[in-house]
């Protein structure tokens, strides 16, 4: 008998043994070991979760928690505020970095490291380089002005800012080289035949750039949002949450949670978030499902 | 097509190539600023670094010796702690290769029944934000008594691995033709042969692109890292330099040596296999 490599028979349903082709039974032996995985560390973990989130009383101390609601916010500006001017930056680099130039290509060599490089000594970098006292930044204001510079990382909005400037410092480098990619499979024709016709650059970018990579732009920004939700470095590394946890996004309100042996309200917060998760994920599957 | 005057072909030449420095120069500022000023410190006795001074005055490698030579409370565990790290980032490659080329062979060449759900659960995973399953995976790791354990570390990054990895090769094995797998069938070739004669070698770029990305990952880790392992014999190197912070007078000119050196393999990893790297996950990262 042959083996069937693709396709499910069509037979009518004998007992589950007759019915799988060898070649089925090792498929199913070559998923268990992912199976296993998934329902150990993403199924029980989510079910005990939601199990230890299910109590209303959770909702109430978190609504009336007020650092809650300011970590609601300060995680809605990171993602609508940050995610775009990201997202803006790195369409406006691409088509820098397509430009054909040898130092162009040198340049998008070093461009790509703080994608690289891990993110904890450069976020520490960072911070140091923010210090009031000692920081290079406040020294350079001191020699040039004689005043003393402000206490960065002090003030919860120049503190989150900071953040997010630290997230797009990180992440940048990688959507650009995405955008690079959609950028680089237009048809150059398009673009000489626009030129033979006159077309400024801006009449070229938004008729023929801006159509083919709108659905890329899209697809990316929202990508870039849902696990910006999960960015816990940027902000964890370099304010802590502070001053005074005005700094907290959800994802290091969780853990703050935690360890405060508060677990049922960390689940209760992550929860609190799935109503903006869930469509937003369901979006992208059935995009790269297609 | 006609041959441009010298003098007005240079002047235009001159006004695009400066538009594109006015680009390029910020842009370089802006992406070395934090990675030379860890460099600064590494190379600055402390002095030098807290004066905020943009060269030391006597640029010294001190920093590293000591470092090396595990001199200084913070750093007492530095090389077990680098073999850790170093462990915990190769088994996770290793497992989730291993893991993942099972699942895409058998989802994508096998057509297991089912195969199209587990993608989906999979990708679904590959969504969820990483910060949000932390919460659960470390009571889940408590109650199977994995606190504390390379293993808890090493299966939550596999489990976070996988989803894309998953992906990422069923993507690439759907591009094989369906008449390599029956002219093996043809000859006698048992699946395993298959698997292991065909399926791996063709794959094997996207193999190196996929285990690459599973090591960097681990070894980049913090969040997952510094909550399921605690012990300072056992913590990985992100989870040393973060304890740093706890002190007031932390050692900054050596903590950010010791991220520099933490720092110097996942790049090194990284330019050696970029090629493997843009074309395999960039173009998989996101389809339009």
């Amino acid at each position: 008998m042959a083996i069937t490599l693709s396709g499910d028979s069509a037979m009518p349903a004998p007992p589950l043994s007759s019915r799988l082709t060898p070649a089925q039974v090792w498929g199913i032996v070559l998923l268990a070991p992912y199976l296993l995985v998934f329902l150990a560390f993403v199924v029980y973990p989510v079910c005990y979760g939601l199990w230890l989130a299910r109590a209303p009383e959770n909702y109430v101390a978190l609504y009336n928690d007020p650092i809650f609601a300011r970590a609601a916010i300060n995680t809605l500006i990171f993602l609508v505020i940050g995610i775009n001017i990201k997202m803006l930056i790195a369409l406006f680099l691409s088509g820098f970095f397509a430009q054909q130039r040898p130092w162009i290509k040198w340049l998008s060599v070093i461009f790509i490291l703080p994608w690289a490089v891990p993110s904890i000594p450069t976020i520490l970098s960072v911070r140091f380089m923010l210090n009031p006292e000692w920081g290079v930044i406040n020294h350079l204001i001191f020699s040039f002005t004689g005043d003393d510079g402000p206490n960065w990382l002090n003030d919860p909005t120049v503190a989150l800012t900071m953040a997010i400037g630290v997230h797009i410092w990180k992440s940048l480098p990688f959507w650009t080289l995405i955008l690079i990619t959609g950028r680089l499979a237009i048809p150059h024709d398009l673009f000489e035949a626009a030129e033979v016709d006159g077309a400024s650059w801006w009449q070229k970018f938004r008729f023929i750039t801006w159509p083919s990579m709108q659905t890329l732009y899209v697809t990316c920004t929202l990508l870039s949002m849902i696990w910006t939700l999960g960015d816990f470095n940027s902000v964890y590394l370099l304010t802590g949450g502070g001053p005074a946890d005005l700094t907290h996004v959800l994802a290091t309100l969780g853990i703050r949670y935690l360890r405060l042996d508060q677990l049922s309200l960390a689940m209760a917060s992550i929860v609190c978030a799935m109503p903006f998760v869930l469509p937003l994920v369901y979006f992208m599957m059935k995009r790269l499902s297609r | 097509m006609k041959l441009p005057g010298l003098s007005e072909f240079s002047w235009r030449d001159v006004a695009t190539e400066a538009r594109l420095l006015l680009i390029g120069i910020p842009v370089f500022l802006w992406t070395m600023i934090p990675i030379y000023h860890m460099f600064l410190f590494a190379i600055s006795p402390k002095e030098d670094a807290f004066s905020g001074k943009l060269w030391p005055d006597h640029p010294t490698l001190h920093n590293f010796g000591i470092v090396f030579k595990q001199q200084h409370y913070f750093l007492r565990d530095f090389y077990v702690q680098f073999w850790n790290s170093t462990v915990i980032a190769a088994s996770v490659g290793v497992l989730t290769l291993v893991v993942a080329t099972a699942a895409a062979f058998s989802i994508s060449r096998l057509r297991v029944p089912g195969g199209r759900i587990v993608m989906n659960l999979a990708l679904f995973t590959y969504f969820i934000p990483a910060a949000f399953l932390a919460v659960p995976m470390y009571r889940t790791m408590g109650n199977y008594g994995l606190l504390n354990n390379h293993w808890s570390l090493i299966l939550a990054m596999v489990t976070i691995a996988s989803p894309y990895a998953i992906w990422v090769l069923k993507q690439a094995s759907d591009k094989l033709p369906v008449e390599l797998d029956e002219a093996a069938v043809m000859d006698g070739a048992t699946t395993l042969q298959i698997f292991r004669l065909v399926y791996v070698p063709l794959m094997m770029p996207s193999l190196v692109a996929i285990g690459t990305y599973a090591v960097l990952l681990a070894w980049n880790e913090y969040l997952y890292a510094f909550l399921l392992l605690s012990n300072d014999r056992e913590i990985t190197l992100p989870v040393a330099l973060g304890n740093f912070l706890a002190a007031d007078d932390s050692p900054w000119e050596l903590l950010m040596t010791t991220g520099f050196i933490y720092a110097l393999p996942p790049a090194a990893v990284y330019y050696a296999f970029r090629r493997y790297m843009v074309g395999g996950l960039t173009a998989g990262a996101v389809k339009s």
